[in-house]
This record gives C-alpha cells, structure tokens and sequence, in this order.
C-alpha cells in the first residue's frame, strides 16, 4: 500500500485506462477492413492488447475510487466530459497511414512510460505496467515498421504517411504533459516522470523517420491539449455513442 | 511462400497405364489410412477438389469475420468485446494456415483471393445473413462455429495431410467459440424479457441457415461418393446435420429457448430428433448470391481489398527498394 492521495490515483489510473479504451475501440473499427490477411491479425491483437489494458486499469481505478464502480460502469456509463484520455487516441483511423502514426506515437511512448511504471510504489500498478510494456514494446516495433515501408515505398504511400505525421504531430505534446496530479504521485514514488522521457521519444522517432526518409516534425508548432481533462476534439463524443449503446439502452441488464 | 505443386505441374504427364497404376497405388495409400503429403503423386480430379473444398473454407473463415465485426465496436462489455475480438482474430488466423494449406496443392492465395473478390468463390451461404442484435453474436457462436466443428472434426482425419493438419488446431479453437456463443446466449436467456426476446429472435433467425451449413441433402450432393473415397469427407451432410440437431436441439431446450421447428420431435426408438424439411429454394437463392447480405459481404471484401491496395504495393516497393540497395552494396 502506498502513502498518496486515493483521489489523485484514481485520477492517475483511469486516464491511463480510458486512453487504453478509446484505442482499443478505433482498432477495432479495422476489423474486416485491413489491407490484408496479416496485418487483420496485427490490428486485431493491438485491439486486444489495449481492451485488455483498459479493462485492469479501469477494474483497478474502481477500486481505488471505492463507489462500487467497475470497468464497465466506466467505461459505458460516462459521457465525454468524463474521459479523460489523450487527445490522439480518439483521433478517427482515416487509413492505414494515419492508424500506423497514431499506433507508434502511443506505443512508443506507452512502452517507456510503463517501463517505469513497473516499478512504482504501487504494487498494483507495477504488475498491471509489467505486463503492458511488452505489448507496447510489441505495437510500437509493428507500427514503427510499417513508418519505415510506407516512407520508404511508393509515391502515394510516401505522401499519405507524411500527411499523417504532419496532422497528428500537434497532438504529442499531451503525451508529456504533468499536471499537479502527476507531481504529487511522481513525488510518492507512484508515477512516471513522462516529461523526461520527450529527448529519448523524439530520438527513437527520429530514428524511424531517417529509416522512413521522412523529416522529423518540428516542435515549434502549436501543440493540442486537454484530453486528460475531459475537453476533447469532436470524434470522442461519436465513438462513446457507438461503444456505449447497449448499456445504455439496457441499464438493468447484465451481458 | 512457395509453392512444391506448382514445380510438379511441369514434370511429364504420365501415359493411360501408368496413370492407372498410380491412380491405383494411390488409393490403396488412402485405404491403408496414409496421409497423402504435398509433393506426392495424386489424381488431378483429387487436388482440384480440395483447392475448391480448402479455399472455400479459407474464405469462409474471411467473411464471416464480417458479421462478427459489425457487433465489436458494440459488444455491451469490455469482457464481451475482449472475447470477440479475440474470435476474430483466430478466424483470421485460420483463414491463413488454410490459404497456407491450399498452396501447398499449387495454387496462390492471390489466385483464390482473385476468385473469391470476383464472386466466382463460394463461400459458408451463413455469413449471408446479417446480425441484427447482440444475441446474434451469440447465436454464431453457438450455432454456425458448432455446426463447422461437426463439419470438421472428420476433417481432422481428412487423407491430405496439411488439410488434416490444419483442421485439428483449427477445430481447437472453433469449441472455444462454441463454448463462448452458447455462454452468451445462457446469460441473454436468463436475463431481462428484452434479452430474452433477443435471444429468441436470434435462434429464430440463425437456425434454419445453420442447418443449411451442411450443404445439400445426400440425393443432391455431387460430389459425396468420390470425397468419401478419397477420405476428404467422412461422414454424408445429412449424417452430419442429423448430429448436429441431436446435439443442439437439448442446447436450445436446457436455455428454454424454442426451436422455430414446428416439425421438430424426438423419434423414442432412435434417439434422434425428427426435424422439418429445409427451404432449399432459399439455400439455392443464397448460394447463388441473392441472400439478405452476399452483395454487402463481397462489397465489404472488395473495398477492404482497393483501399488496401496502396499499402500493398508500398510494401513490395520498399522490400525492392532494400533489395537493390542492399546488391548496390555489396557490389561497391
Ligand atoms: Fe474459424
Ligand atoms: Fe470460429
């Protein structure tokens, strides 16, 4: 047990959880439609390695709230105000490039902010990051491929990947943003410091890209913000509906 | 990968006699129980019909990831969609180790995928009915991934050895399907009268169709004698649908759930259920595309297909773009 604010834990664990959901659901949305054979296998484990990380974070932030909440009251009985997972997540599959993007800019960042997660102070949260980070580790070497054979492959798919990397660009700086929430979990031991992970995450992306023959978007740009906080783009609203009409048609039902 | 079959399909025809002969020494293999292996002698007539029996089953395994897809983004929990997601995977995985097998025969999986996109393939007529509420999900599981373990648990046994090899890891995984549907459809059944109702409409709808899953009756089925020979079937489709009813029918009873059969009646003095004469108007209709959902299915193939395309040929430039910098290399 770890001395810290159960308010700010759960805080800290359900965004983790809900940014786990939110990409588990767009993956999904491949399923039947994926380029080919392989690689509807590929999306379909990333779907289910991020549902799977959702539903312990979810199950664990539950039960750190201690209302009787548990994944699924969470994940289907919130509106978007509640969400509170990043910003790029939500953003829609648009094609293979932009899914491929979005894939390696979490993974790769997941994977280093659950290295250190496996050796938080809360056991609970250890064991739940020990498991993730090899998926992580997993998504992030099948999508970072995938940068280098579109870059480095046809005209189109060089154009179409490029395009994907300038749009979703604005939305990376949320992945090492720290509120006061982090702060206070990183000074018990509890939390990962993401903002020291930025150099070592912008190398390992300037390495796929030079591999990719793509240029490393520049920093200078306005960044997005504001998933961890509930204020979110559009698309989070239309995702929830779909995900979410079940049990909400049906609250007295158990599935 | 490639493929032995299609080097073999080079080497010299043999005359009349020695066709004969091998044709002969051939079947004394199959009788014996000896699996037949990629690169030996076999009868032309026999590796055509298990293209067509491996590919069709191959496609099947595609499609039906498509009306299992239209409920993922929908599963009611996170467990459900875990679960389903997790199916999907494995049929695509079994769509892969049987393209895999039915290249072994020396035919691509680009040619069958060609066939299957032009709607010259057949594909399991099931997957041409949509799935219109949750308990349809569980309905596949139980009716359509139970009916294709009766179908291939034989098939375990079939005489050609990647196709034999296949279907026992396949036939694994399909009784964890079957075991998950029938879970869904016990906790629709016992839960809310809307869930219930659900649960019904599903049986009600999904039945019939999985009955038609065991292809045409005996009197009607071309190719039985031969396959039975061969040891590619092991058992007639009426045998096999006989089983399947004798199975379910108690399922369906045990859920208090009834069977939209009004036909339907245990015979006391075998022991098997009696059931009503199938529409085969409309199993013929579906065959030949005019079911609720064989346009959207190939649509939804075909799409999935030309919107991948570009992602294709990136990968097939990039591995030539590696190749010749990499000879370009060793040449300095
Ligand atoms: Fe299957
Ligand atoms: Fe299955």
């Amino acid at each position: 047990m770890t001395t810290c604010d159960q308010k700010d834990l759960f805080t800290y664990v359900l965004r983790l959880g809900d940014s786990g959901l939110v990409l588990g659901q767009r993956l999904s949305e491949w399923v039947g439609k994926a380029p080919m054979l392989e690689e509807e296998m590929a999306l379909a484990n990333m779907a289910l390695d991020m549902v799977g990380q959702a539903r312990n974070f979810l199950s664990y932030a539950g039960e750190v709230e201690g209302r009787g909440r548990g994944e699924d009251a969470l994940a289907m009985h919130r509106d978007v105000g509640s969400f509170s997972n990043l910003l790029l997540v939500e953003q829609p599959n648009r094609d293979f490039a932009y899914t491929m993007v979005r894939q390696y800019f979490y993974a790769s960042f997941a994977e280093r902010l659950f290295e250190q997660l496996q050796h938080s102070a809360d056991s609970r949260l250890a064991g739940i990051a020990a498991k993730a980070v090899k998926e992580c580790r997993y998504h992030a070497r099948h999508s970072g491929l995938w940068l280098v054979r579109l870059g480095d492959g046809t005209e189109e798919s060089h154009q179409r990947v490029a395009r994907a990397l300038e749009d979703l660009w604005p939305y990376t700086g949320e992945l090492f943003e720290m509120d006061e929430v982090d702060r206070r979990l990183l000074e018990a031991g509890v939390a990962a410091d993401v903002q020291a992970m930025r150099t070592e995450w912008r190398e390992a992306l300037n390495q796929v890209l030079v591999e990719a023959r793509l240029p490393l978007p520049s920093d200078e740009i306005w960044m997005h913000s504001g998933g961890r906080i509930g204020r979110h783009s559009e698309h989070l609203g239309h995702l929830l509906a779909t995900m979410q009409i079940l049990p909400r048609s049906y609250p007295d039902a158990n599935w | 990968m490639y493929t032995q079959g299609l080097d073999q399909a080079d080497t010299a025809a043999p005359s009349p006699e020695e066709e004969v002969q091998l044709r002969d020494a051939f079947q004394a293999r199959i009788d014996a129980e000896e699996k037949i292996e990629p690169r030996d002698w076999m009868p032309e007539d026999y590796r055509r019909t298990l293209v067509r029996q491996i590919s069709q089953h191959a496609h099947s395994e595609i499609v039906g990831m498509l009306p299992e897809g239209n409920w993922l983004t929908r599963a009611p929990s996170l467990k459900r969609k875990a679960i389903l997601l997790a199916k999907v995977q494995d049929e695509a995985g079994h769509g892969l180790y049987l393209y895999s097998a039915a290249e072994t025969l020396g035919t691509s999986r680009q040619e069958m995928l060609d066939q299957l996109l032009s709607g010259k393939a057949k594909y399991s007529s099931i997957f041409n009915y949509p799935t219109l509420n949750w308990a349809d999900i569980g309905a596949i599981g139980w009716l359509v991934d139970g009916a294709a373990i009766m179908n291939q648990i034989p098939l375990c046994r079939c005489s050609y050895g990647p196709y034999s090899r296949a279907m026992v890891r396949v036939c694994k995984e399909e009784s964890f399907h079957q075991r998950q549907g029938y879970e869904i459809m016990t906790v629709m059944a016992r839960g809310t009268d809307e869930q219930r109702q659900m649960a019904q409409d599903a049986l009600n709808r999904w039945w019939w169709p999985s009955l038609m899953m065991f292809g045409p009756s005996d009197g009607d089925s071309a190719h039985t004698a031969q396959s039975m020979a061969w040891k590619i079937k092991r058992f007639t489709n009426d045998e096999l649908r006989q089983k399947f009813v004798d199975v379910t029918v108690p399922q369906a009873h045990f859920l208090g759930l009834e069977i939209p059969d009004p036909d339907l009646a245990l015979d006391e003095e075998t022991g098997h259920w009696c059931f009503g004469e199938i529409d085969w108007q409309e199993f013929k209709q579906v065959l030949s595309g005019n079911g609720p959902c064989n346009a959207e299915r190939l649509g939804a193939r075909r799409s999935a297909h030309e919107e991948g395309s570009w992602v294709r040929q990136a990968l097939l430039a990039h591995a030539d773009k590696q190749r010749e910098r990499s000879s370009a290399h060793e040449a300095a």
